[in-house]
């Protein structure tokens, strides 16, 4: 069969390095490299190269590189590449494009517009090497009056609460969509840490049980693997009403995947689709979330905070609202940048808006509406580094959920191929020879070391504003300026342009 | 108002002092005048003023709403609305003298009023939260009105040059109160605007501050979410709705005031012995994370019967605090208490965090 | 044990039947929401119109409604029974996992929508009377039974089994003339499949006074999905 178009990436081997070891042709599940009988010489296949990186890493004397390939179409600013290609394999399949991670495209970064202040004279910065600097936060709702007995002593009245030592927590990547290994080195790193974990739609494995003081267990419109013991095995719940990469989209796990231990967690038999349906069946109103969310409160005894997490969309103000109004005590929003297992590329691509308008917008109108303290807000959808916690924190966020950055941390080199289930770094698959590739004491080490330098990075951003804590960082707009950004843009994030 | 004061933030350096009597003697104010002459560097000539307590017994059962106007036509408009609201039982242009130092200075007057209680019962407000509404509708609302002072039997002092000056000018040595509380302002821009120097009051509690806080806006965005608005963007103004918030919505006391703003670190908290004592810090920083304020702040805060000192909780702003007899010296130096009582004992500076409080003899005052 | 919950609200109800002997009639319910959500080991009777969710997240307890429930009765629930006299509301066994719910009458919108199946988990749910549109709905596992009883031949409404990749749902009498999708097939039901189907008949029509012989003494329909993979060819990887 004609190619449908050039491979999109090259295998570049020096022949005078390869020692045709053939440590390529084991390493890669997608069967690039080959060796040929005769001459003993190692063959790529191009067409199935997905540019993960593995065989790089690991060829012991350097003689490979992947490179974008340039064998192009005719330059066209309107047709470009991508639009080309994908009308290609549409045509020939009748397929909707399915695709995985983060909304690739060149949308605005608002992170990347905005810059944080510091302390010159007229107050100190603080040495956050030397003096004490506080990142713990508390997720939760707080009351609204002070309550004394008798005696005129405060009553320690207080809704259920997350403590996490910094303000960041692993979002939900649900085991099925990610492997075994993964989700060890997320818990056991989550429980290092004294943050918390997410454990997705898939359900919570037997193993994972015992890091549940760190864990919030997901409850998602395919109610997979949820009972009694599972809501009260997590320290809270997150009731999952979308997701930033696919706003408005359930979720379709392959029956291929619901194998062994998926199905058994997910509490389905093995080979059946786990499908989620894009919204939940008993919420097609705010009303009826209140139903959700006061039926998991009733069956976990009002002992674990509530979070409802939506996908970021036009009018995320208003729904955000409605669910701070509703008895959930935590709001997580997740911007369009947020990675996933699979998406249909169309609505990865093209659908829900930035999280920092959208932090900016809820944690405004929250405030406006005097029902900030209802609720903890948590933003994900692209937290990259730690001065993208600061700017959250900053807008208004109480906390923020990574995902791509954990993934990156485990070994993920973003190839943007998860659906095939075929990740040679271990992550996104349950193929047994791949995911013993991740060694989950080094995942955790991995995870654990960049929470700590991202720590530190918090501590002495927050040290150079004067801050020493960072309870009064949230929402401290006044140490935020925009740069290039339009009056509207500056406006909704509630800062001021950089000189002003 | 036509200023630059609360449409930028200008943070500000400053000196204060402050003195009471435990017996609830009242003093002139001569002295607390004086006290700021040492300390004259630590202002920069663009704000002075004092509260004073226990200066109006003849009116003590009605609000005295001190205010500046920008012209005739402001006051009589914002009178008019106050007819509205209020009985005025008396309204008269506060007393000044001219003096070279003070110039271009806005129509200052004062009201004692009395709410009008059909109001208060159509509304189903307290008393103290409908004169709080009041003051703030005002402030933000009229332009060319500003109440700078709105407590019983109380009153702020304010202008725009050095305190030593503004207290000549509003003619201090004739009022005789049992508490006092100075301030001089050295802000970082030149807002020149008579409104913006301090103490910055709300009924009858007054702040008088010194330092630029870290947490500004975190504290504003919090507060505001309670029916304040904060319109000069000043830390003062800030710190005093918190206090009002505190003491008066939420009914705390003020040294748990002091654990929500000036919060022990929760390294400090985790090893506190007393079991009652761990769980109140643990939960007040639980319950109003928003209201810590962070970066350095020492403060006096006045109230109708007390005084209460407070510096930010690494210690970051300089307080000493002596004793004479039934008076307790509060200043920025101790060179100011001297000023006030050359024999003054006791001397000593309070930790971070660690709120001084001094309250006069019940029925002193 | 009776506890008249006139005036209570739902966590009260709950508090109550958590500290209550493992018998309880509650009297006087009207509209409480998520009575005995997560219970194992109670067995309640209920007097009045129970609130939306009523035993969601079920573990075990046997609830009976002596008259209709509202909404989303028996929210992914996992092990027990629910008894309802009456007719039962929308979305009534979403996400079930394990355990029975018999109703006596009709059946809102979306009945067992998404239920599932897990080893030795099969739940059931049993609609003496007819059910309403999206029947069935996403069903990964399980089994439906729709009687028709009293209804002149109404089984089921619009849309049924869309999505279905799972379970069974049976009919019983006439084939219901609704549309069904493409990958849900009908057939007439098997003799082992009556040999289910009567297993459960038994329990159900001694609960509600029926004559077992003459429900059984009908052809019944089975709808199952034909491939477990209903959407694969959809995607093309990009």
């Amino acid at each position: 069969m004609a190619l449908l178009f050039y491979p999109e990436f090259e295998v570049v081997r020096n022949e005078n390095r390869c020692i045709a070891c053939r440590v390529c042709e084991r390493q890669c599940a997608n069967e690039v490299h080959t060796i040929d009988s005769e001459s003993g010489l190692m063959l790529s296949d191009e067409t199935k190269c997905v540019n993960c990186q593995r065989c790089v890493s690991l060829c012991p004397t350097r003689a490979l590189k992947i490179v974008k390939s340039d064998c192009t179409f005719r330059e066209n600013a309107n047709w470009q590449d991508d639009t080309i290609k994908e009308i290609y394999k549409q045509a020939h399949s009748g397929g909707v494009l399915l695709s995985s991670m983060g909304n690739p495209k060149p949308f605005p970064v608002y992170w990347d517009k905005i810059l944080i202040n510091a302390s010159q004279v007229t107050n100190p910065s603080i040495d956050p090497l030397r003096e004490p600097m506080e990142t713990k936060v508390f997720l939760g709702k707080k009351p609204s009056r002070i309550e004394r007995d008798e005696k005129g002593n405060i009553k320690f009245k207080l809704p259920p609460q997350l403590e996490l030592s910094m303000p960041v927590m692993f979002s939900a990547m649900s085991y099925g969509s990610i492997s075994y290994n993964a989700h060890k080195s997320l818990a056991t790193a989550a429980e290092e840490l004294g943050i918390y974990y997410n454990t997705g739609e898939g359900g919570l494995h037997e193993d994972f049980y015992v890091y549940g003081e760190n864990t919030i267990v997901q409850v998602a419109s395919g109610r997979f693997g949820v009972h009694e013991g599972y809501l009260k095995a997590g320290a809270a719940v997150e009731i999952k009403m979308g997701q930033g990469a696919k706003p408005g989209i359930g979720g379709h796990l392959p029956g291929t995947k619901i194998v062994g231990d998926v199905s058994r967690t997910r509490m389905i038999p093995e080979g059946s689709d786990a499908i989620s349906p894009a919204p939940h069946h008993d919420i097609y109103s705010i009303e009826d979330l209140r139903q959700l969310v006061y039926s998991l409160k009733e069956a976990t005894e009002y002992k674990k905070p509530i979070i409802v997490k939506v996908a970021a969309v036009h009018n995320i103000a208003a729904i955000a609202s409605g669910i701070a109004r509703s008895g959930a005590d935590i709001i997580a929003i997740d911007g369009f940048r947020g990675g996933t297992g699979a998406a249909p590329t169309r609505i990865r691509d093209n659908v829900g808006i930035p999280v920092e308008l959208a932090l900016a917008a809820v944690d405004k109108r929250l405030r406006d509406e005097g029902i900030r303290n209802n609720v903890s807000l948590v933003v994900g959808g692209s937290i990259r580094s730690a001065s993208d916690v600061v700017k959250a924190v900053a807008l208004g966020a109480d906390a923020c959920y990574v995902a791509t950055a954990a993934l990156l941390a485990l070994g993920c080199h973003l190839c943007r191929t998860c659906q095939t289930g075929k990740c040679n770094w271990g992550i996104a698959t349950q193929r047994e020879e791949l995911v013993k590739r991740l060694n989950p004491e080094i995942g955790k080490e991995h995870l654990v070391n960049l929470m700590v330098a991202w720590r530190h990075e918090i501590k002495e951003l927050m040290g150079g504003m004067g801050i020493n804590s960072v309870e009064v960082l949230r929402g401290n707009r006044l140490m935020l300026r925009g740069i290039g950004l339009t009056e509207k843009e500056l406006e909704i994030l509630g800062i001021s342009h950089a000189g002003e | 108002m036509n200023n630059i004061e609360g449409k930028v933030r200008i943070p500000s350096g400053c000196a204060i002092a402050a003195v009471i009597s435990k017996d609830g003697n009242r003093m002139t104010g001569e002295k607390i005048v004086e006290s700021m002459k040492p300390m004259h560097d630590r202002s920069n000539g663009l704000g002075g003023g004092f509260a004073a307590y226990g200066i109006y017994p003849e009116y003590k059962d009605f609000y005295a709403l001190h205010m500046f106007f920008n012209d005739r036509a402001a006051r009589k408009e914002c009178e008019a609305f106050l007819k509205e609201r209020f009985e005025i039982v008396k309204s008269e242009i506060m007393p000044t003298r001219k003096i070279p130092a003070i110039t271009d200075e806005p129509v200052i007057w004062r009201y004692f009023v009395a709410p009008l209680q059909s109001n208060l019962h159509n509304l189903q407000l307290d008393e103290k939260e409908y004169v709080a509404r009041t003051v703030m509708k005002i402030n933000c609302e009229m332009s060319g009105s500003f109440v700078f002072s709105s407590g019983k039997n109380m009153g702020a002092f304010k202008a725009v040059g050095f305190p030593e000056d503004v207290g000549v000018f509003y003619k201090l040595d004739e009022y005789e109160g049992y508490s006092w509380t100075a301030h001089g302002r050295y802000p970082t821009n030149t807002p020149g605007w008579w409104g913006g120097a301090h103490p910055f009051t709300l009924l009858d509690y007054s702040i008088v501050h010194n330092g630029e806080i870290s947490s500004y806006d975190a504290n504003r965005r919090f507060i505001e979410m309670f029916g304040y608005k904060c319109t000069l963007q000043t830390d003062t103004e800030v710190i005093t709705y918190i206090m009002d918030y505190l003491l008066r919505v939420q009914k705390l006391t003020l040294n748990e005031v002091a654990s929500v703003i000036a919060a022990p670190f929760w390294s400090t908290i985790d090893s506190k012995t007393d079991l009652y004592d761990k769980q109140k810090h643990e939960y007040l920083r639980t319950v109003f994370p928003s209201l810590l304020i962070t970066g350095p702040f020492s403060i006096v805060f006045g109230f109708n019967g007390g005084l209460m000192a407070l510096n930010d909780r690494l210690k970051l702003r300089s307080m000493v605090v002596g004793e004479k007899d039934d008076k307790v010296f509060i200043a920025s130096e101790e060179a100011a208490i001297r000023v006030m009582e050359p024999n003054a004992e006791n001397m000593y500076a309070p930790a971070g965090g660690e709120p001084v409080i001094i309250k006069v003899k019940e029925g002193a005052f | 044990m009776m506890i008249d919950v006139t005036g209570l609200e739902f966590n009260e109800i709950n508090q109550k039947l958590r500290e209550s002997d493992n018998k309880v009639i509650l009297q006087g319910c009207l509209g409480q929401r998520f009575i005995a959500s997560g219970m194992k080991d109670k067995n309640i009777a209920i007097d009045g119109i129970p609130g939306n969710a009523l035993g969601a997240y079920l573990n075990g307890a046997s609830i009976t409604v002596n008259g209709n429930a509202q909404d989303a009765v028996g929210d992914t629930m996992n092990d027990g029974k629910i008894i309802i006299h009456g007719d039962i509301g929308d979305a009534a066994g979403y996400a079930m996992r394990g355990g029975k719910i018999y109703i006596k009458g009709n059946a809102g919108y979306r009945a067992g929508i998404h239920m599932k199946e897990y080893q030795d988990k099969v739940p059931i749910m049993i609609i003496g009377g007819s059910a309403g549109s999206f029947l069935g709905e996403y069903q990964a596992g399980g089994v439906i039974v729709v009687l028709g009883l009293n209804t002149n031949g109404k089984l089921v409404s619009n849309f049924p089994c869309t999505g279905m990749h799972g379970g069974k749902v049976y009919f019983r009498g006439e084939p219901p003339k609704s549309v069904f999708p493409k990958n849900v097939c009908l057939k007439l039901a098997t003799q082992e499949d009556m040999k289910y189907i009567e297993k459960q008949i038994v329990e159900y029509a001694e609960i509600f006074g029926y004559n077992k012989d003459e429900i059984l003494n009908a052809p019944f329909t089975v709808a199952t999905p034909d491939s477990n993979n209903p959407y694969k060819q959809m995607y093309v990887a990009n």
